[in-house]
């Protein structure tokens, strides 16, 4: 761990500010991931901007009928707030699936977001790897990769793969399946940023984990109004019951007349570098019957193109497993 | 009043739960230091540059040890090897250049405070010149050679000779399975990780003097480790260690920080103190990979005719770590012709160390889970089978009768409580909703085993009564069982009896494992009260004026806290008034005890047990839950039923660990643990543990050891894993041989 300095503003220009000055500034919420990396010497920030004094707290309607979630409130406040676990209680059981209490308690809807890879390789820096040290190789192709991506790893002719991680978040996968929208600040002002387009696949710079700017900040997460309080689920796949990240996750949002589905949301965790959300996949499910046969196609077309690198081939078929007993769950009313 | 047998609560509970009681890394002194561990970062070869130059230019940065300019110490082997030692050289934190294994310790720097210390750790440039290592047993299958012979072995024995002609038994068996078995190491990462706490007292005629604080399963191994290699006398090394923070064998060998630690400490003139990282305790001892061969032929009723075990595990290239793998095979079943095999390969990691029911745990998943297969070829109930050939003698053991064994109480009573009778024995047959559910069972067997201890007994003037001996508590319960036998024997209220442990001012006791304990110190707890009793009685007849003046020490008894004629116990003295003979000053004694040897090798000494397991296995998902187990112990007597059932509950979520979770993943091309940390080496959460469930069978047993208990340390984790990798057989219909469990293998 390196030494740093501690700024703890109240306005979030002067966030921007502190930004701006030191290049190697870093936001913290709560702590619960940036403080292991200092620790085990990966991120070296030289001064932490805490976010926690900023005016980004609460849970609010917001006019069309949505929700905005404050980018300092915690998970645990997120998961129990009154409005999101009648209204999108898929985003509820989701962060609930994830860490501990304690960890939850800490951790704030920002810091969720910027949760990085828990891959092996990536969290000891004796080993190579591309997102840690740029170039350096990745040391889970053809190692011990039991937990990384089998979506959205495949390079190109003159780009090989350059990374196979995951990202780790539960919560993210909820917020892709609801379609939320990012918000954030930097010193151009704000812009509005589509969950889908938040989190990038590795791609030839694994380091980069998202689309924010240097400089900006998350002010929130909003959520449209739509948030399929009926028919829901979150399936999380994991070697133990509980605080332990997923191996394969499947959050689904349907709407129903009937046995016949209307829109149809799903989004999987542990499988790619972001959540894993493919529109053309619930095409097929729209206006069509809730049935065992077109779960599978559903399952079929998600997990198309799907690479294995050999501890983690299983999860190819376990995500398709997944999906389809997702499915039945929400296809049965939550009410 | 009695306390033996009762379920008294924790005697070190409160202190534990409000933050009392403290471990090594905790004691503070002035001016102390700290030393952060530069960890290696290859498998094989050679150091060939150490800069250290950016760590020392900062300020509170006081030294970088490394091999280079650490100072000298004992040059011989012999001098490194503690009390637990296995055949060979041991390991020397940074003695030379060569790299032995990935995760050595290559440096310590030392400073002012951790936060530098670290930070100056970060800034220290290694360089390596890598050689080929070799660290996968799977790729060196035919290469097992025999283990060399050392004191271990004698503790831990290696198999017997073959008996009879297995192949040819084998060959003409009507019935007869074949199973091959690979279990990947663990690491044992009890909650608190290794540190010690070495306080510099400063010099005494030119002798400086040491009081460590360590984490150690042991004290008085640690200090006789330290004062042999840093060439000091027993008098200048005090280790203390009041509290363990968990250890299940990790801390029966002195680990490298103590080494480091002192090493500081002596020459920079200055309190100490080394912890290790969560991720540093995946870089000494471990649970050795093994891999495993089970054959069993059997008549058409059950008797099984023919037995072949075979284990290969991995071990160090310096040191021949054995455990006791193949022969509880042998010991469970008295099969005509058999053969036990163990054999070990040498490779390029640490040696591995004694984990909980280490090598029992392993050998019993393999022999039980081929019983199970065998009962089912053979069409017959595994309680049965198990009945049909229960060994009334141990042939590994020149055929030594057992000094006790009630393992058949624990299949019946342990069959009826889990309601065995109900079970149908149809794989795939027993559904809940649309989860498949499995029962299955095992039985467990370990050691009984006894060494010598020693422990003080002292009377205040107060009459209040300290016991203490040099002994460990791992959170196991010795301090509350040891205060129990104090106050049973000297007849005392319990309040007036005070235990203390953890000290090598306090007289000798071996190092805490192998379910010993209860057995060792606590013979040596009853013997110096004992002796106690008969120095109290020699004062207090000493006056002619005294009632006992003409009494016999037979004619005395003690309790209430006084001594009393047994025929006229209005006849009594207090024993406060009994130590105000003595002039205004405490009364103690000092008593060794030791098993005879000869009389116990008569026999062979063991507790069993019986797991019934029920499992719910999601076939779909892959997913597999222990929903409920039972398990009856026969330990012997049960000097604590709260504390002996919280082990054996212990040992139970162990066994689920170790049959669905626990795996130390190696990347083989790095030769290097790779999931070294709390959130990939997964262990079970509350969520996962159920209903469990824990029966003592009565067991008597003159022979063990005066109290006629056994230890309970290990029996409750050895037939889980077996019982539960039977109970998925059962859900399943798939036999899954290698552990542990987890979604993948039971999909795929
Ligand atoms: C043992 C363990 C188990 C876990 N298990 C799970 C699990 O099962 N599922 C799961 O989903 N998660 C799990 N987590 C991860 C946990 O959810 C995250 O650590 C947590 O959400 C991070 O939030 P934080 O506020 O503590 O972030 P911090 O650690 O404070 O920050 C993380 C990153 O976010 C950036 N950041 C913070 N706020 C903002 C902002 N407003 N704008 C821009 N950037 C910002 C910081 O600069 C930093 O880079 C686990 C964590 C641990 C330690
Ligand atoms: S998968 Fe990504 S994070 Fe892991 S080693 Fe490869 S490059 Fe690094």
């Amino acid at each position: 761990m390196n030494p740093f300095t501690y700024a703890r503003p109240d306005s979030v220009d002067s966030a921007l500010d502190e930004l701006k000055a030191q290049p190697n500034a870093r936001l913290i919420g709560g702590g619960t991931n940036l403080i292991d990396l200092m620790k085990e010497n990966i991120e070296h920030p030289t001064r932490l901007v805490d976010v926690n004094r900023l005016p980004l707290g609460g849970i609010s309607e917001l006019p069309d009928g949505g929700l905005r979630l404050g980018a300092t409130v915690t998970n645990a406040e997120t998961a129990y707030n009154a409005l999101v676990t009648a209204r999108y209680p898929l985003l509820s059981e989701t962060i609930l699936a994830g860490a501990s209490p304690q960890l939850r308690n800490m951790a704030t809807n920002g810091g969720n977001l910027f949760q990085r890879t828990r891959c092996y390789y990536f969290y000891d820096t004796a080993m190579p790897c591309n997102k840690r040290e740029p170039g350096s190789g990745c040391a889970a192709i053809g190692g011990y990769n039991r937990i990384h991506a089998i979506l959205g790893t495949e390079g190109s002719e003159n780009q090989p793969t350059a990374c196979i991680a995951t990202y780790p978040s539960d919560m993210a996968v909820a917020l892709a399946a609801l379609e939320a929208v990012v918000q954030v600040t930097g010193s151009n002002g704000e812009r509005s940023i589509a969950f889908a387009d938040f989190h990038r696949l590795p791609g030839n710079e694994p380091w980069r984990d998202n689309t924010l700017e240097p400089g900006e900040i998350v002010t929130s997460i909003d959520l449209p109004a739509k948030g399929f309080n009926q028919h829901h689920t979150y399936l999380k796949l994991r070697d133990r019951a509980s605080y332990a990240f997923a191996l394969v996750s499947v959050a689904v949002g349907l709407e129903m007349e009937g046995n016949s589905v209307t829109d149809a949301r799903i989004a999987l965790g542990g499988v790619a570098h972001k959540p894993w959300r493919k529109p053309e996949a619930e095409q097929l499910l729209i206006g069509r019957e809730a049935t065992p046969d077109n779960f599978r196609l559903v399952a079929e077309n998600l997990l198309a193109g799907a690479k294995g690198y050999g501890h983690n081939t299983f999860k190819i078929d376990l995500a398709k497993r997944a999906i389809i007993r997702a499915l039945g769950e929400a296809m049965r009313s939550k009410v | 009043m009695t306390y033996i047998g009762q379920p008294v609560k924790r005697v070190d509970g409160r202190d534990k739960v409000t933050g009392k009681a403290k471990y090594a890394a905790e004691f503070n002194v002035p001016d102390l230091t700290y030393g952060y561990v530069i960890s290696g970062t290859i498998a094989k070869g050679k150091i060939t540059r150490i800069d250290s130059s950016k760590a020392l230019a900062l300020p509170g940065v006081l030294t970088v040890f490394t091999h280079e300019n650490r100072p000298h110490t004992a040059w011989f082997d012999m001098s490194y090897k503690d009390q637990d030692a296995p055949p060979g050289s041991p390991f020397r934190p940074l003695h030379d250049a060569k790299i032995k294994y990935s995760g050595q310790p290559v440096a310590l720097v030392v400073a002012e405070t951790f936060e530098l210390a670290r930070y100056a750790a970060s800034l220290v440039e290694v360089s390596y010149d890598e050689e080929t290592h070799e660290t996968d047993l799977e790729a060196h299958l035919s290469e097992g050679r025999e283990p060399s012979i050392g004191m271990a072995t004698l503790i831990k024995p290696l198999p017997p000779k073959p008996r009879g002609d297995a192949d040819a038994a084998m060959a003409q068996a009507p019935v007869s399975i074949k199973a091959h078995h690979v279990h990947g190491p663990q690491h044992h990462n009890p909650m608190e990780m290794f540190g010690t706490t070495v306080v510099y007292e400063g010099e005494k005629k030119g002798k400086p003097y040491f009081t460590i604080y360590d984490k150690t399963q042991g004290a008085p191994n640690s200090q006789l480790y330290v004062k042999q290699i840093f060439g000091l006398s027993l008098d200048q090394v005090r280790v203390i260690s009041p509290y363990v923070g968990g250890g299940f064998g990790s801390g029966l060998r002195p680990q490298y920080q103590l080494f480091l630690a002192v090493m500081a400490a002596k020459e920079l003139k200055r309190s100490v103190r080394v912890t290790l990282t969560r991720q540093q305790m995946f870089t000494f001892g471990h649970r050795p990979q093994t891999v495993q061969d089970v054959e069993l032929g059997a008549a058409a009723d059950g008797t099984i005719t023919a037995l072949k075990h075979g284990a290969i595990a991995a071990t160090s290239q310096f040191e021949d770590y054995t455990e006791v793998v193949v022969n509880w095979s042998g010991m469970l079943y008295d099969v005509p012709d058999a053969t036990l095999e163990y054999k070990l390969k040498s490779l390029d990691l640490y040696s591995p160390l004694d984990m909980r029911a280490p090598g029992g745990v392993t050998g019993d998943h393999a022999i039980e889970t081929a019983m199970d297969a065998l009962a089912y070829e053979l069409n017959m109930d595994p309680v049965e089978l198990r009945l049909k050939n229960y060994s009334e003698k141990d042939w590994t053991e020149d055929d030594k009768p057992f000094s006790s064994k009630e393992l058949r109480e624990c299949f019946r009573q342990g069959a009826e409580r889990f309601g065995w009778a109900s079970r149908n024995p149809e794989p795939r047959a027993t559904k809940r909703g649309d989860v498949l559910v499995g029962w299955g069972m095992a039985t467990g067997i370990w050691d009984a085993s006894r060494m010598f201890a020693r422990a003080e007994a002292l009377l205040t003037v107060n009459g209040k009564l300290r016991v203490s001996s040099a002994t460990a508590d791992i959170g196991t319960g010795t301090y509350t069982i040891m205060t129990q036998i104090a106050a049973d024997t000297m007849g005392m209220p319990i309040e007036d009896v005070i235990f203390r442990l953890g000290d090598t001012d306090m007289p000798m006791a071996p190092i805490q494992g192998g379910s010993w304990t209860a057995s060792t110190v606590g013979s040596a707890v009853k013997q110096v009260c004992e002796d106690l009793k008969k120095t109290l009685f020699k004062l207090a007849r000493k006056s002619s004026q005294s009632p006992f003046h003409n009494a016999d020490f037979k004619e005395v008894i003690f309790r209430n806290g006084q001594m009393a004629l047994r025929e006229n116990p209005s006849i009594a003295m207090s024993l406060t008034d009994i130590v105000s003979l003595n002039g205004g000053r405490a009364v103690s004694e000092t008593s060794t005890s030791m098993p005879n040897p000869l009389e116990l090798k008569k026999y062979s000494r063991h507790t069993h047990s019986a797991a019934f397991v029920e499992v719910e296995v999601d076939e779909d998902l892959g997913t597999v839950t222990v929903t409920r187990a039972v398990s009856a112990i026969a330990a012997g007597k049960i000097l604590n039923p709260r504390t002996a059932r919280s082990q054996i509950i212990g040992g139970m979520v162990w066994g689920i660990s170790h049959a669905l979770q626990e795996d130390s993943k190696m990347d083989h091309r790095y030769g290097r643990f790779m999931n070294h940390n709390l959130a990939e080496y997964h262990m079970p959460v509350c969520a996962d543990i159920h209903d469990l469930d824990v029966i003592f069978v009565e067991e008597h047993d003159e022979i063990v050891n005066p109290l006629g208990a056994k230890g309970i340390g290990e029996i409750g984790l050895v037939a889980m894993p077996a019982a539960i990798a039977n109970a998925v057989f059962h859900a399943t219909g798939k036999r899954i041989y290698d552990l542990p469990i987890t979604i993948d293998r039971v999909l795929y």
